[in-house]
This record gives structure tokens, C-alpha cells and sequence, in this order.
């Protein structure tokens, strides 16, 4: 099981994210964001947390046109597993491969603090290790959560039952408390809480761990 | 040869700052505001025989993000 996490200028949970695989039981290559492909037999692309090129424009803006995003959005095209946790999923909105955007924080603070998701579908790669409804916390550290899209894309994310995970206590003005969604193919997952961040016994939580141990075994090549 | 891109926020897309600076100005005193927008403005410098279409192309592909922006562009 091969996994590929994305770095930026400005990425600062890319090494959170690739512990996160690897203790689940991936190899973990670095891609640098100047790099146009994506290593050979990739199984899961991970672009992770940060203020990718200082956020400029709009977060993950600049990033979504970089070279390596175009070999992410061509492995997301032909069916490739990936997952953008909090400035990762600003990126994955911003290349189109998820839907919406996410807004500054209707607080507009930055907030950093451990919040309780409530697993909105089990029916993915991602969350099959939860059973839908179950509460679990997982950190937020974001500026920019605040997911919206118009009415009738909400419409289709609940229809097809792709959000992923809806917050509890709604901290940022999202959109029908949505944190993540995944794709039309329930392949890409995007999310604002960090679940790398709450995957070992030291970071004080183990909530998330279950995201990459359902990943293992399960992922495969596109 | 220049052209100048207004990038607002759509209408029914909340926009927090803009809140925010009405709260403050309401703060200040000034009580005839009601509402505010914010948004950015982005200044190119073109060579020339670019064309409103170039820059069209650049709104939409990079400069606003139209699931919640729209812009505007004036050449000059």
C-alpha cells in the first residue's frame, strides 16, 4: 500500500499526515509541489493541513494550479483514492474534484480547539471503520471552515449521502454543520478537522486513528 | 496597457468581514450603514493587445472563484 502526501510552501501537517499513514501500515513518499507526477502505483494521494503559498488570493487557490494538483486531479479523474484534510480541502474545492468552497469563519477568529463530529455515513473508504452516528473528536484549526455551497449542491451532498461528517456544535457557519464531503464516487474525501491529529496516544486522542486503519487493505491503484 | 478586476463576494454568500467592518462602523457612530460588502481589487498590467477575453479567462480560471465570487473587469 502505497501513499503520497502532497507538500506545499506553507504546508505544516504534511509529516502529521504521513505518520498517520505509515502507522496504519503505508509507505509514505513526500511529492514536492513542483513535481508533475504522482509516484508510480500511488494508492492514496494525502494533501494536507498548512496556508499553502501564504494563502494568497484564497486559500489553496494558488496551490490548486500548481503541477502537482493537476496529477492529483488526474488521479482523482480515473478513480484514484485521495484525501485533503483542512487547507487540503480548501485545495480539493478550489480544483473542482470536491464541490463549494469554504469561507472565513462566520466568527471570522481563527479557532483551534478539539470539537465532536457526528459520522454522517459509514458508507465510505473513509468512515467505514465508524458506524454512522457515532460522536467522535477530532481537532480544528482553521481560519477559513466555513463550508458553503448553493442550495441545490447541499441538496445533492445529502441526496447521494456524501457528507461525510457534520460538526456537532457548528463552530464556523457551515453550511448545514457539514466538515466534510466526499465525492460523486465516494473516493475523495475532503474535511476541515484534522483526523491525523488525533491518531496517537500522545496527541491525547485516538478518534481519528480509524480514518487511516480503514484506509489500509482497502485502497488500490488507479 | 492595465486592467482593473472587482472580485466581491455573490449575493446570499455571507461575508463575514463585511459584517464585522458594518458592526464597527456602527460602533463609531455611523448609524446610516446598512450593510457591507467587501471584496478585492486586482490590478494587471498587460501587454499590449491583450483582450477583455484574456482577462476573463484569468477571473475564471484563477482570480475569483465563481462558486462564490463574481467579478467585474474594466480595461483601461
Amino acid at each position: 500500500m502505497k501513499a503520497a502526501v502532497v507538500v506545499f510552501p506553507g504546508s505544516n501537517c504534511d509529516r502529521d499526515l504521513a505518520v498517520a499513514f505509515e502507522q496504519a501500515g503505508f509507505d509514505v513518499s513526500m511529492v514536492w509541489h513542483k513535481d508533475s507526477a504522482l509516484p508510480e502505483g500511488v494508492d492514496i494521494v494525502g494533501v494536507p493541513g498548512g496556508f499553502s503559498y501564504g494563502d494568497y488570493l484564497r486559500c489553496g487557490a494558488i496551490a490548486a494550479q500548481s503541477p502537482i494538483c493537476k496529477a492529483v486531479v488526474a488521479h482523482a479523474d480515473r478513480g484514484g483514492y485521495a484525501i485533503g484534510v483542512c487547507n487540503g480541502f480548501q485545495i480539493l474545492t478550489e480544483t473542482g474534484v470536491l464541490p463549494g468552497a469554504l469561507l472565513r469563519n462566520a466568527g471570522l477568529k481563527y479557532i483551534c480547539r478539539t470539537v465532536n463530529l457526528k459520522v454522517a455515513t459509514s458508507e465510505s473508504v473513509f468512515t467505514q471503520g465508524y458506524n454512522s452516528g457515532d460522536v467522535i473528536g477530532v481537532p480544528i484549526a482553521h481560519h477559513d471552515g466555513n463550508y458553503f455551497a448553493d442550495a441545490e449542491t447541499i441538496k445533492a451532498l445529502q441526496d447521494q449521502d456524501r457528507v461525510a461528517f457534520t460538526y456537532e456544535e457548528n463552530p464556523n457557519g457551515s453550511v448545514a454543520d457539514i466538515a466534510g464531503i466526499l465525492s460523486e464516487n465516494r473516493r475523495v474525501l475532503g474535511m476541515m478537522p484534522h483526523p491525523e491529529r488525533a491518531a496517537d496516544e500522545g496527541h491525547g486522542g485516538t478518534d481519528g486513528a480509524a480514518v487511516f486503519r480503514a484506509l489500509a487493505g482497502m485502497v488500490t491503484a488507479a | 496597457m492595465k486592467a482593473r478586476v472587482h472580485v466581491m463576494l455573490k449575493n446570499g454568500v455571507l461575508d463575514p468581514q463585511g459584517e464585522a467592518v458594518r458592526h464597527a462602523l456602527g460602533a463609531l457612530g455611523f448609524d446610516k450603514v446598512e450593510g457591507v460588502r467587501q471584496g478585492k481589487v486586482i490590478d494587471l498590467d498587460l501587454a499590449e493587445g491583450a483582450t477583455e477575453a484574456d482577462v476573463t479567462a484569468m477571473c475564471e480560471k484563477l482570480l475569483a472563484n465563481t462558486v462564490i465570487e463574481s467579478y467585474s473587469i474594466e480595461m483601461a
